[in-house]
């Protein structure tokens, strides 16, 4: 009955999404992309916070570095060509993760919300204080990124609809990977550690080396939305790297909900069209925006699964939790 | 976790009835009809930062510019106008956001922003892109009159380069051979010494020490101690805002200013000579307005800007107004049709106005020429001295525009 | 660098670091026994600042700025304990971390409202607004070095608090074992709130006493949040000795890094606190795990 209802709600979600382009005008298209891209950096923050039980603040610097190596492989007067600049985007970000989650990872809690905070601070600096990609003032990509091969022009990401398609693909993705992870030994064996570390350790999980893959693999994932956020605005700039897009990403999460892979996705949807309608309504929405955050936290701390439940009754739950650690043992 | 509270009243239809006003909210923009017809009030886009740093300055520029419209009686060229208000927040980050939701969702006619160079950028970048008309009524990046000038893009303030080129030959003549530069390192900074310094290399002087300090960090004392041992004739320097008033007090409470005097471009004196007090007193700076500049225009503006707003005007204020005064002049060619995209462009290029800070007009990249005039501080405020140099034009680098 | 320059420097680097213990030590003291990450704490060191502003300009008194300033502090950490705080104790991180983030947002627009957004400067009581010939054409101001002194005198308060009341003993106690301490259940709801309240007015206070010497301007908080927990950090979390330490490094770091490598002088802080994770992963005087 759980089962077939999600299929219901994938379909129609996927028919909305196919048919949103041709049916609203090029504004919404755009808007519907940046959802997306946010769409696919929460989810990849889920991976660490959801199911490893990390809550990591600097997961805006691994999406800003995925940016701005798009704009440091674009030359002045020319696109960069995707082949080159992607893997080049996301392997900067996936290294940045390894160096800062090896650190971070040797801490624990309140230590690690901090630590990431500061590294994540460190590298908006980098980023602000020298003269890299302009400073403090950002720098513009000029083009988006050529998909060619030998000189054909394969995708023209200039046209909104295309670039749209081409993010759509980029989160289905995101889903289709993050969905196979957590469901495999691995994804176990992360949660198990997150339900009762001394139990996961007790049973010989190299806890380090998992939190550790996850964090660089969510770093990864999060390097691909910057790398579609810069090529989407032509613009990088080091608040892209800030803690308060780290923080507004952990509320998408939370709003999402911690246990599922594709409920960022609607956190996202939700907190970016809340963002929308109150910035024209009024002057003082960030006032109101913190209130519905606050609101959130202390009454639903399950997201919008709690209002999904009002409205539908309790759906499956697909999270691994410590029962299944047997299974996943031989990780 | 325990908390599994739900919000009181929360029902299965509550929801349904929510999801469908979500749907009728995201229909509604396609019913809207297209309404282009020709006498159509003409919509103007304003893009300032109406919050945060720069928020008084966006606030001023707002003022000058409906001001000018007031004045017209609510029409210009016979259009009348209607406005759309963007807060940018002075974030470059958000700006391309915010500007396509003027251009692609409000459907302006023409965008007038802003303050902040990066925000800007990224306006002229999608102007460039959409062929939307823009108006920079403050924004001083070198770049958006040179390699990025493009016939649809505008401005009325100044380049970074301008302010301050006369500065240079002001410092020089003034017997001051040897000169330390100090600024945040931005674009902005980085342009503005620039400027000082080729002009001031030219003349033979010799610049010591280039310092820079994280844009838009205060913490001056480490420096102001540097600059004490250097001991250099004199400082040049760029700040705007908020670290503007904390330099010059910090570079008076360390006593520099008895022996090191200290000269910068205008916006280092300019809106925030009351908070400096006195620590300001007998400052020199140039700028392409003083506040006592007594020409009718000047005259006239001012008791209009009091008596509008209750406010003193100043340098923003008066390029808010200058905007609506081009595109005054652009839909006064045309008869108010801004179809007329080429005609209509032309007459601004050619556009001579008697603004409030002196005769202005515009060189091929769009960019004013305009006075330079150099102030010095007194009663508390910029009052004049001299033409510092007369209709300077800008080089419009990398202009690539006939 | 002659000597003169250096002590200059030097001093500058110890009142940097006075400054940022002030404020770390509020942070410190509300995770050590709340156990309570509070992001909104740089949020508190821009109001205070703020709030020395608009009462001095309204009294035209700094020392009622200063008082004031802190009582308003505390009452609003007392409210903000009872309405909100109190229900976080328990709960995970990640809801402190996003309960405070919209406390952010909520009390920057509250600020926007009662104070406007504009950029101010707040003028040092007539008797300390002079300066100190130090150097032949340096002088110093006065209000620095008086500020090195009143921030020498909280920190010896709140050592004297800590080491030496039995209210002092209790948060040693949280700050070493914090579920061991609430299960012996030593006052710790009345405890909990006055040292919510006490951490905010600190913080509050930081940003009283640089309105002299800074200017008062809207996105200040926030260098302070992350400066402060690299302090934490440096230090170890819920040590008010660990904050002073770490204070210090980060202050002569800061100081002597704009100095000598003025390109990466903001790097070179979290350089700083990568090679201390490396060493001691808990901080300087950190001695378990949070």
């Amino acid at each position: 009955m759980a089962a077939y209802r999600t299929i219901i709600a994938v379909a129609v979600l996927l028919a909305v999404a196919l048919a949103l382009p041709f049916t609203v005008p090029t504004y919404y298209v755009q808007f519907a992309s940046k959802v997306l891209i946010m769409g696919i950096l929460a989810m990849a923050l889920n991976l660490v916070v959801g199911f490893g039980g990390l809550v990591s603040l600097c997961h805006a610097a691994f999406f800003g570095l995925g940016g701005y190596a798009l704009a440091l492989a674009t030359p002045k007067y020319d696109p960069a060509s995707f082949f080159v600049s992607f893997p080049f985007a996301v392997g900067s970000a996936a290294l940045a993760a390894l160096i800062i989650g090896a650190l971070a990872l040797r801490t624990r809690g309140v230590y690690f919300i901090m630590v990431t905070l500061a590294f994540g601070e460190m590298l908006f600096f980098l980023f602000h204080d020298t003269a890299i990609a302009g400073g403090s003032d950002g720098t513009f990509i000029n083009y988006k990124p050529e998909v060619a091969i030998a000189g054909t022009m394969l995708l023209d990401l200039d046209r909104p609809l295309v670039f749209y398609f081409a993010v759509l693909t980029c989160l289905l993705a995101t889903i289709a990977l993050l969905t196979m992870l957590v469901r495999s030994p691995f994804g176990h064996a992360l949660a198990a550690a997150r339900d009762n570390e001394r139990r996961a350790r007790s049973l010989g999980f190299p806890i380090f080396r998992l939190r550790l893959t996850a964090f660089v693999i969510s770093g990864a994932i999060a390097g691909v939305a910057g790398y579609l956020a810069a090529a989407q605005f032509g613009y990088v700039a080091p608040q892209m790297l800030g803690w308060h897009l780290s923080a507004t990403v952990l509320v998408m999460v939370l709003i999402g909900g911690l246990r599922s892979v594709a409920g960022p996705l609607i956190g996202a949807f939700v907190l970016l069209g809340l963002e929308e309608v109150l910035k024209t309504a009024t002057e003082y929405w960030k006032l109101i925006e913190g209130l519905v955050v606050i609101a959130i936290v202390l009454a639903l701390p399950d997201g919008m699964r709690h209002l999904l439940i009002a409205a539908f009754g309790p759906a499956n739950d697909d999270t691994p939790t410590v029962t299944s650690v047997a299974e996943a043992k031989h990780v | 976790m325990t908390h599994r509270i739900l919000l009181p009243g929360l029902t299965r239809r509550g929801l349904l009835t929510g999801a469908a006003g979500a749907a009728t909210l995201a229909v509604a923009p396609q019913l809207r009809s297209p309404a282009v017809a020709q006498k159509a009030p003409l919509k103007v886009g304003l893009m300032l930062p109406y919050t945060g740093t720069y928020a008084k300055l966006g606030q001023f520029i707002d003022n000058g510019f409906r001001l000018y419209v007031e004045q017209k009686g609510g029409k210009l060229g016979g259009r009348e106008i209607t406005f759309v208000q963007v807060d940018d927040e002075s974030k470059p980050e958000a700006a391309t956001d915010n500007m396509n939701r003027l251009v692609g969702r409000e459907k302006v006619d023409v965008v007038v922003g802003t303050v902040h160079s990066g925000v800007a950028m990224a306006m002229v970048k999608v102007a460039r892109d959409n062929n939307t008309l823009l108006i920079i009524p403050n924004a001083g990046a070198n770049d958006a009159t040179g390699p990025q000038c493009a016939a649809n893009i505008f401005r009325t303030s100044f380049s970074n380069w301008q302010p301050s080129y006369p500065m240079g030959k002001v410092v020089f003549d003034a017997g001051l051979k040897n000169v330390a530069t100090i600024t945040w390192r931005y674009a902005a900074g980085a342009e503005s010494t620039g400027a000082f310094k080729e002009n001031f290399t030219k003349q033979g002087g010799k610049i010591v020490e280039e310092m820079t300090l994280p844009f838009p960090e205060v913490e001056f004392q480490a420096l102001l101690t540097r600059i004490a041992t250097l001991k250099p004739d004199a400082v040049f320097s760029f700040f705007a805002g908020g670290g503007a008033v904390k330099f010059v007090k910090d570079y008076a409470a360390a006593g520099l200013n008895k022996t090191i005097p200290l000269y910068g471009s205008g916006f280092l004196t300019d809106g925030v000579l009351e908070a400096q007090g006195e620590a300001a007193n007998g400052m020199k700076t140039t700028l392409h307005y003083a506040d006592n500049l007594d020409n009718p225009a000047n005259k006239a503006f001012l008791a209009a800007f009091k008596a509008k707003t209750k406010m003193d005007g100043d340098i923003y204020a008066v390029q808010g107004f200058d905007s609506a005064a081009l595109l005054d002049v652009g839909l006064n060619a045309v008869g108010g049709d801004d179809k007329a995209r080429d005609k209509m462009i032309d007459a601004m290029a050619k556009a001579k106005i008697d603004s409030p800070r002196g005769p202005l007009s515009f060189n091929k990249a769009h960019n004013p020429i305009q006075h330079i005039y150099l102030r010095e501080v007194r009663n508390g405020r910029n009052e004049f001295v001299s033409i510092a140099h007369e209709s300077l034009d800008d080089p419009a680098r990398g202009c690539r525009m006939a | 660098m002659d000597l003169a320059t250096f002590g200059v420097q030097l001093l500058n680097a110890i009142q940097y670091g006075m400054v940022l213990f002030l404020v770390a030590s509020g942070l410190t003291l509300v995770f050590g026994i709340l156990g309570v990450i509070n992001l909104a704490h740089g949020t508190f060191y821009m109001l205070g600042a703020y709030m020395a502003y608009g009462i001095a300009a309204a009294t035209g008194s700094f020392w009622l700025a200063l008082i004031g300033g802190m009582a308003i502090a505390f009452v609003a950490g007392l409210a903000l304990e009872n309405v909100f705080i109190r229900r976080l104790y328990g709960r995970d991180h990640l809801a402190q971390v996003l309960l405070s983030f919209g406390l952010i947002l909520v009390l920057d627009d509250i600020r926007q409202v009662v104070f406007g957004k504009d950029v101010h400067s707040v003028a040092p009581p007539a008797f300390l607004s002079g300066s100190i010939q130090l150097t032949d054409n340096m002088s110093y101001p006065v209000y620095r070095l008086a500020l090195c002194g009143f921030c020498l005198a909280i920190a010896a308060a709140i050592f004297l608090v800590v080491q030496r009341t039995k209210v002092g003993m209790v948060i040693r106690a949280g700050a070493e074992n914090r579920e061991m301490t609430r299960a012996l259940g030593i006052g710790f709801d009345q405890i909990n709130r006055y040292v919510f309240a006490t951490g905010i007015a600190l913080a509050a206070l930081g940003g009283i006493l640089v309105s002299p010497i800074s200017t008062v301007f809207p996105g200040m908080g926030d260098g302070m949040l992350i400066l402060s927990f690299v302090v934490i950090v440096v230090g170890g979390i819920g040590s008010i000795a660990g904050a002073a330490i770490g204070a210090l490094l980060i202050g002569l770091t800061d100081t002597f890094g704009k100095v000598f490598f003025p390109n990466i002088s903001s790097v070179l802080i979290y350089v700083l606190m990568a090679g201390v994770l490396l060493w001691r992963p808990n901080g300087i005087l950190g001695r378990r795990e949070a």
